[in-house]
């Protein structure tokens, strides 16, 4: 029995939000009478961290602390309509709807300011804090509370806004496939290190090393939360994970966690990652989704450092110990390729 | 053990890293109600009176229902009611109507035949869960087993049976056209003449569970005010509300439907069966009613990612260059087509993957087999085809005796490069993803490897569309009728000329110029670009940011002021139409308030046009 070392490499790029367009995304927004603001959605965040995003982007747009913005989503009755979370669209598209929505909210509230500072509106800024100011002239403010009063109790004005982002609907064209399919694209690239036992064709994936392309990283520790989320599940679909065991056949599909197999916690795979930011032309704050792109380049890495450990080339998932073993007694042995 | 580190040094100069609140790691606002288990579910929604509903399954691949025995399970001690497909108003959807692609295909309860293992036949309504399972065993169904086909190229042969008369042929029809999608960009034939190496293969995803911790469920009660509120976990609320509108052929106004916010989803949560089947138990019995997948449910009957197969043949330059590619995709898409014909256009957006290749080609099946409908799953339409794609340069580089990256670094896309579905490509970034991992995993590369930029080098000669050679074959129904053997790309017979290309089609603009970010404010060079329409009115150039601490990278420039005037739209000349009559009395709707069109079959959230 040997331990045979290899290394496999993966890059890839991914699309940002749903196919040829036609997915719309609104947002509203408003003031509470002192001065908070929140943000009505209808997209839902199944825990992948949409509703963190659009509420930094939101405090971010308005120019306020995000302490003092609340993002409420989820109920038909109140939030305006999106076309759902898939696709890598919660960032790009709710995203650019709450800029839009947050924009207008924020003309309004330095409207406000400026009617009671005595200014013109062009001559303010806020300073992320809860202030308004006169630019180069940070003692003449007011604070974002006092506006909102002001403005709902005696300007008679709402510090409000509406928001949609939508990429026009088009088609692929029947003969040549012809598309516009999105606007804005992630990176990724991908060192994977396994040690394969040629006498079991078990395979264990003993590092990582990558490169994650993601436009900005608008809250970097949800970013880091999905790409080891996002890993994790690479490996777990390259080595472990089917439903159907001998598809095309339907037979002993799984039913629970005890059959149908996931790496534990134990098998969480030491990853060393890079991320780079390239913003995005029509991204909100340039930032693209990472949510999807990021499981895609671990399952061929994983094949490629199979075969470069002992020479077998596993082109059907998952690559289970039957199927590397078969491989190696296919080819009299293992052949490592020596890259390791 | 994680370490991760974020290279503010490349691309520094298209970004502004001063923003106050993005790029910090600020915390969910709603984690300590996860992490304490507050966080509500939609199953926390308990309501007196709750009923329990469970579904009766098809026990075989494709089978004809010849008779459907519910008297024995309505006799069961809590049953309130057994449910049939001829409960369901409007039992046929598919559910990208809601965008207005493909016809419908797929029942909410099968009622002529069954079409995969696992289908629902009936549900039982009871007062304990139970008693639904126990009164679900109760319910009698006389099938006739029909043959089957599970695998997708045995569904595309002439004999193969056919699993639903409204796809005949087994295949999602494209354009009325043809019975796969196309993709053309130059003469692959041309190109596999004069490479050095041919390199072919066939590659295998898996059929995988998105395995959400909470699986699919949905807790529905009628409201004092004629309408249902609908708990669930749905993805996507209001695509799950029009779905549901449809299918009970009820006005979306009379549905109120409320998201969770934990549990998972994955892709897994975007099918919409859960919700119309508890608004209806809720309608049915007039109370509230809970249905939720077991864990077997979920693995099982709940939409699977699904198998792809995909072939690739390259043609291949002695030094590396990849001068064709040509693919053959199969998507199996189960008994019903849900997203799958979708993904496979997206999948072909996707082709040739993130690099420059002159020539193109591929032909890409959804094939229906009697299996579990497939659905979206993370990466869904791009996953098998990535996993195919590199695995594939990883042979190629073998054959050509290159190292896998520089091979890589060779054929990447840059700016400026035009892809296969004739757009250019901008804001590429795959050669510095290349060039840092390298770097990490102690990789080595070649001096000129290592001087690539995704920045230089692309567009020109590169940034050209060639004349393509174009094909007809596969015509919808000729397969089935024998009369086309092959399923790879044919050879060319027609000829469309080098240049060709429509317009792309970007971003709508604001509606309302206040909605429009100012340009000093949205944090990165392109962004500050002109976008089309209008632009927004402002006062004259913004001063450059002030910096903040700590110092902002020193290369970075304020983005270029838009301009300075807006254009109104131009004025209508003629004068308004005369004012309508004043109103007489209190405003009365002609209708009932609905959120979308009411009309039976047609979905109530259209946006675009007829794709088929």
């Amino acid at each position: 029995m040997t331990i045979h070392k290899g290394r496999g490499f993966a890059c890839i790029n991914y699309p940002i939000g749903m196919n040829l367009g036609g997915d719309p995304a609104q947002a509203l927004v408003h003031s509470t009478p002192d001065g908070k603001f929140m943000v009505a959605l209808s997209a839902i965040d199944l825990g992948q961290g949409m509703k963190s995003v659009t509420r930094q982007i939101a405090a971010e747009t308005i120019g306020v602390p995000v302490e003092d913005v609340y993002v409420d989503t989820a109920d038909s009755d109140t939030g305006p309509h999106d076309m759902g979370s898939f696709a890598s669209r919660g960032t790009h598209r709710v995203g650019n709807a709450v800029i839009r929505a947050s924009a207008e909210a924020r003309k309004q509230m330095m409207e406000a300011a400026a009617e009671e500072l005595e200014v013109n509106a062009a001559d303010l800024d806020t300073d992320g804090k809860g202030n308004i100011h006169v630019k180069g002239a940070p003692s003449r403010s007011i604070t974002v509370a006092e506006t909102a009063i002001a403005a709902q109790f005696k300007q008679g004005r709402t510090l409000a806004g509406r928001g949609i982002f939508l990429i026009p609907p088009s088609e692929a064209n029947p003969e040549t496939g012809e598309q516009t399919p999105v606007t804005c694209f992630a990176h990724a690239a991908l060192v994977v290190e396994v040690e394969v036992d040629d006498e079991t064709g078990d395979v264990e994936v003993t590092a990582i090393n990558s490169a994650y392309e993601v436009g900005r990283a608008l809250n970097p520790k949800l970013v880091e939360q999905q790409l080891i989320g996002g890993a994790w599940m690479g490996v777990s679909h390259a080595l472990y994970e089917t439903t159907e065991p001998y598809y095309p056949a339907r037979d002993h599909g799984p039913e629970d966690f005890n059959t149908y197999l996931m790496p534990g916690p134990g098998q969480i795979v030491p990853h060393h990652i890079a991320v780079l930011e390239r913003p995005a032309e029509d991204a909100p704050f340039g930032g693209k989704g990472p949510g999807e792109m990021c499981a895609n380049p671990v399952l061929p890495a994983v094949a490629n450092a199979v075969y470069n450990a002992v020479g077998v080339r596993c082109d059907r998932l998952p690559i289970t110990p039957e199927k590397v073993l078969r491989g190696i007694r296919a080819n009299g042995g293992a052949r490592p390729k020596g890259r390791a | 053990m994680t370490s991760i580190e974020f290279r503010k040094d490349l691309f520094a100069d298209e970004r502004d890293d001063t923003l106050k609140e993005i790029g910090k790691p600020t915390i969910r606002q709603d984690i300590l109600g996860h992490v304490t288990g507050r966080t509500p579910f939609y199953d926390d929604h308990q309501f007196d009176g709750l009923l329990h509903m469970r579904a009766v399954r098809s026990p075989h691949h494709h089978a004809e229902i010849r008779r459907i025995d519910i008297s024995a399970a309505e006799k069961m001690p809590g049953v309130r009611r057994v449910v049939t497909a001829k409960d369901v108003p409007n039992n046929l959807n598919t559910l990208l109507s809601l965008i207005n692609f493909g016809r419908d295909d797929e029942p909410l309860c099968a009622h002529d035949k069954v079409r995969y293992k696992g289908e629902t036949v009936a549900w039982v309504i009871a007062d304990t869960e139970r008693q639904a399972r126990d009164a679900c065993a109760a319910v009698r169904v006389d099938y006739s087993v029909l043959p089957h086909v599970l695998d997708v190229e045995e569904a595309l042969k002439p004999d193969a049976p056919v699993i639903n008369h409204i796809y005949p042929n087994n295949t999602f029809d494209y354009h009325d056209r043809y019975d796969h999608q196309k993709l053309r960009f130059g003469d692959v034939n041309a190109g596999f003449a004069r490479a050095d190496h041919i390199v072919e293969a066939e590659y295998q995803m898996s059929p995988i569970e998105q395995a959400p911790i909470e699986t699919c469920g949905a807790i529905a009660a009628p409201e004092t005010n004629d309408r249902f509120v609908c708990y669930t976990n749905t993805q996507a609320l209001f695509f799950s509300l029009g779905t549901t509108a449809k299918l009970l052929n009820i006005a979306s106004s009379r549905l109120h439907f409320i998201g969770g916010t934990a549990g998972g989803g994955f892709g897994g949560k975007v099918d919409s069966i859960v919700e119309p089947t508890a608004v209806l138990g809720a309608i049915l019995t007039g109370r509230p009613v809970r249905f939720a997948w077991d864990r077997a449910e979920e693995m099982q009957v709940g939409a699977p990612r699904g198998g792809e197969r995909w072939r690739i043949k390259d043609g291949v330059m002695r030094d590396g260059r990849i001068v064709a590619r040509e693919f053959s995709g199969f998507f199996d898409s189960g008994a019903y087509m849900r997203l799958s014909p979708y993904a496979i256009i997206k999948a072909t957006g996707h082709i040739p993957g993130p690099y420059t290749i002159p020539n193109v080609a591929s032909n890409v099946y959804c094939c229906v087999t009697n299996r579990t409908p497939a659905t979206a799953m993370r990466g869904f339409g791009i996953t098998a085809v990535d996993f195919a794609i590199e695995c594939h340069m990883d042979r190629v580089a073998e054959v050509v005796g290159m190292d896998p990256i520089e091979l890589r670094i060779l054929n990447a896309y840059r700016d400026g490069d035009m892809k296969a579905h004739r757009r250019a490509a901008k804001n590429t970034a795959l050669i510095e993803c290349c060039q840092v991992v390298a770097d990490k995993a102690n990789w080595p590369l070649s001096a000129e490897a290592r001087a690539q930029s995704s920045l230089r080098g692309g567009g020109g000669e590169r940034a050209a569309i060639p004349e393509t050679a174009t094909d007809t074959e596969g015509r919808i129904g000729e397969r089935r009728a024998g009369r086309v053997a092959s399923t790879a790309p044919a050879g060319g017979t027609g000829k469309i000329p080098a240049g060709t290309a429509s317009k792309g089609v970007s971003g709508v603009p604001v509606q309302n110029p206040d909605m429009q970010i100012d340009a000093d404010r949205i944090g990165h060079r392109m962004g500050a670009a002109p976008t089309p329409g209008p632009t927004p009115a402002r006062a004259p150039a913004p001063p450059p940011r002030a910096p903040a601490a700590p110092t902002p990278p020193a290369s970075y420039q304020p983005p270029p002021a838009p301009p300075a005037s807006y254009q109104p739209p131009p004025q209508p000349v003629a004068p308004p139409a005369a004012a309508p009559p004043a109103q007489t009395g209190p405003y009365t709707p002609a209708e009932p308030f609905s959120r979308g069109t009411k009309r039976p079959g047609t979905s109530p959230f259209t946006s675009g046009f007829r794709r088929r």
